[in-house]
């Protein structure tokens, strides 16, 4: 049973970069734990924290000003490595959504297999969030995933997005791909008995 | 009904298919490194299951593994838990598992074709991006997550959607001094880092054709630098010929009814890509990257793009690269001083890398100011290196070889740039603090990295063979 996503209602947490790769997520040396803890601790540490470990006060998790459980990133947001621990670094941080004109493909498939929901708007209306955020750092978002839409709740501009009917029923229902492929084993085992290849 | 190569190994593969079109894919290769597969392997301790097909799966320590002294226990405690819990886990459920030491030990990307563990026409996961590399033996290969590994661990089958299809061809022969990483640099320049997302790409074309084995092995390996999925190369005489003595490829008859279906894989003359690329071999240079990306590569002799060449929305991005590099918009890369080189990884770690090399340093020394680290994919690289003399030849020339792992690609293990410091890498990523916090990447191929090993600064190679 993975955490289950409806309805979101939030402020957001602006990251305008684009090609945010999965070693800024979550850096190389953080992935020797062998849990899924913990990861949120060290999201974008080398951007957050100084050589010396203090907050760097340029980067946004550290400014007061911003905060929330929606992550608002430039293109091709998740690029790089195939760990895992960059989803668990986001959610274990508290954010449950992030959204981005595109995402990489693992990234993405990582996200969704975590609770987290990637989703991807028009690049217009990427930048009319982060105008909106610059204007007035409480703006709202929601995200309906039922729906399939995501709100803007300065501009009132709403969007529709794109999300996979299998995934969105794992999301909603707290499913995962386990319980699924588990119960399909007497196809699995049909498709290697009849398999010519 | 015409296809491509990949949709013929994709349908081949499919269990079964959701209205929604996502595809239950039977995998046929999962390879398992220590950091991305523990939480797997507790999960599906948590759900009292067992990996459903051993003999599928392969297990190789290779992230951060010292590459000296690998006959001592790992001193990092939590690198050496690592490792530990991947043969314990590989131990309990019955796993091949290649460790430390270990003949068939190294990177999993070079071990997996090099022992035919990887053949044409599978489909072939592991918990890691450069997964890719495989689909150089004609192979859907790709990248993926730790929940991904659980579930194939448990069903030996990922719940997928098809990614759309791309073909880049590349025709006309490579001028001499180019080598296959330039090749993928060159392409991911042109298609920017996440040009292929969404895709999974067909390598083809006259000049595609003519690589080797492990040339064919580099490029594929670099395809996630752009976002594809993954990338391959249809199998032919070359690829035949490269796995007919591998420890575990199918022998006699087996061999034949393999050899067989693995001719039919081929994208049909009329078959439609999503997506189509054509690009020229004469066109390429010697490579290397300015920025923080792999996409932001160039030309050895050119120089890095003016700001206002680039558009709107990606500025910050070009000039937090740029101040991190310690680079100027407009300026060139030749001549710049360099501080380290490493040579190795998935990407250039195999034998005709280090025949490159040393071809370079042959007769030469070693810059005084250069650090280099010289780790084999493998450790029948690493044989290979002496069976040729070829250690020697380094060893003249004031290098050292370590032993093989990932190293200084991710700096997981002791292998780690310090900040500010610059390294010529022959590695994959330039992403910030990739090879250490502060460290700053330059790819390059083979090369380029003896040029500047033995000059100290970037130097383009050709001026050394060809002049």
């Amino acid at each position: 049973m993975r955490n289950t996503f409806t309805q979101l209602t939030s402020t957001c947490v602006p990251l305008p970069l684009e090609n945010v790769d999965t070693d800024q997520i979550i850096p190389a040396r953080f992935l020797k734990a062998t849990t899924r803890e913990g990861f949120g601790l060290h999201l974008f540490c080398d951007w957050r924290y100084d050589t010396k470990g203090r907050p760097n006060p340029g980067f946004v998790l550290n400014q007061p000003t911003y905060g929330g459980e929606i992550l608002v990133a430039g293109k091709n947001f998740g690029c790089g490595s195939s760990r895992e621990h960059a989803a668990w670094a986001i959610a274990g941080y508290g954010f449950r959504a992030v959204v981005s004109s595109f995402f990489a493909d693992i990234f993405k498939n990582n996200s969704m297999n975590n609770g987290l929901l990637p989703v991807v708007v028009s690049p217009d209306f990427l930048s009319g969030i982060f105008a909106c955020l610059k204007a007035d750092a409480g703006l709202t978002v929601t995200i309906d995933l039922p729906a399939q839409t995501i709100r803007n709740n300065a501009s009132g501009r709403s969007e529709y997005f794109e999300v996979n009917a299998y995934k969105k029923d794992c999301l909603v229902n707290g499913l995962d791909d386990i319980d699924y492929l588990l119960a399909n084993q007497a196809k699995i085992e049909t498709y290697e008995k009849t398999r010519s290849t | 009904m015409k296809k491509t190569l990949f949709e013929k190994i994709w349908e081949q593969h499919i269990v079964d298919t959701l209205p929604d079109a996502t595809t239950q894919l039977y995998i046929d290769r999962l390879y398992c490194h220590e950091v991305t597969s523990p939480q797997a392997f507790a999960g599906l301790r948590e759900r009292g299951l067992k990996p459903f097909r051993p003999k599928r799966i392969i297990c190789i320590p290779d992230h951060n593994v010292p590459t000296l002294h690998q006959d001592r226990p790992i001193k990092d405690p939590v690198s050496k838990r690592q490792v530990d819990t991947l043969e314990k886990n590989a131990t309990d459920f019955g796993l091949t598992y290649y460790g430390l030491l270990h003949p068939q030990n190294g990177i999993i990307h070079v071990v997996g074709p090099e022992n035919g563990l990887t053949l044409p026409g599978m489909t072939v996961v592991c918990g890691d991006s450069h997964t890719s590399t495989h689909g150089a033996l004609g192979a859907i290969a790709f990248g993926i997550g730790t929940s991904e590994v659980e579930m194939t661990l448990a069903t030996q089958c990922i719940m997928q959607r098809k990614p759309k299809t791309m073909r880049i061809n590349l025709e006309g022969r490579l001028q001499p001094g180019v080598t296959a990483k330039d090749v993928a640099l060159y392409l991911i320049a042109q298609m920017t880092t996440g040009g292929a997302t969404g895709y999974f790409v067909e390598y083809a074309g006259e000049t595609i054709r003519q690589t080797t084995m492990e040339e064919r092995l580099t490029i594929c390996n670099l395809s996630i630098e752009m976002g594809a999925r993954g990338g391959m190369i249809a199998p032919d005489r070359v690829t035949f010929e490269y796995l007919e003595d591998k420890a575990c490829t199918p022998r006699g008859t087996a061999w034949e009814k393999a050899l067989a279906h693995w001719q039919t894989l081929y994208s049909d003359p009329d078959a439609v890509f999503d997506k189509e690329v054509h690009f020229r071999a004469e066109a390429i240079e010697p490579m290397l990257t300015y920025g923080t990306n792999p996409g932001m590569g160039m030309g050895i002799g050119q120089r890095i793009p003016f700001l206002d060449s680039i558009d709107e929305a990606g500025r910050i991005s070009f000039r937090k690269a740029l101040d991190y590099m310690g680079f100027q918009p407009g300026e060139p890369m030749l001549d710049k001083s360099v501080d380290y080189v490493f040579l190795g990884s998935c990407t250039n770690g195999r034998i005709e890398d280090f025949r490159a090399f040393a071809s370079v340093v042959r007769g030469r020394r070693k810059a005084s100011g250069i650090t280099a680290w010289l780790v084999p994919g493998s450790r029948q690289v690493a044989e290979q290196i002496e069976a040729e003399g070829l250690d020697r030849v380094l060893a003249d020339a004031g290098f050292e070889l370590r032993q093989p792992g990932c190293s200084a690609c991710l700096a997981m293990n002791e292998d780690k740039v310090p900040a500010g410091k610059y390294a010529v890498s022959t590695s994959n990523r330039n992403f910030e603090g990739r090879q250490g916090p502060g460290s700053r990447t330059i790819l390059a191929g083979p090369l380029v990295a003896a040029a500047a090993a033995v000059t100290g600064k970037i130097t383009d190679p050709r001026t050394f063979r060809y002049a």
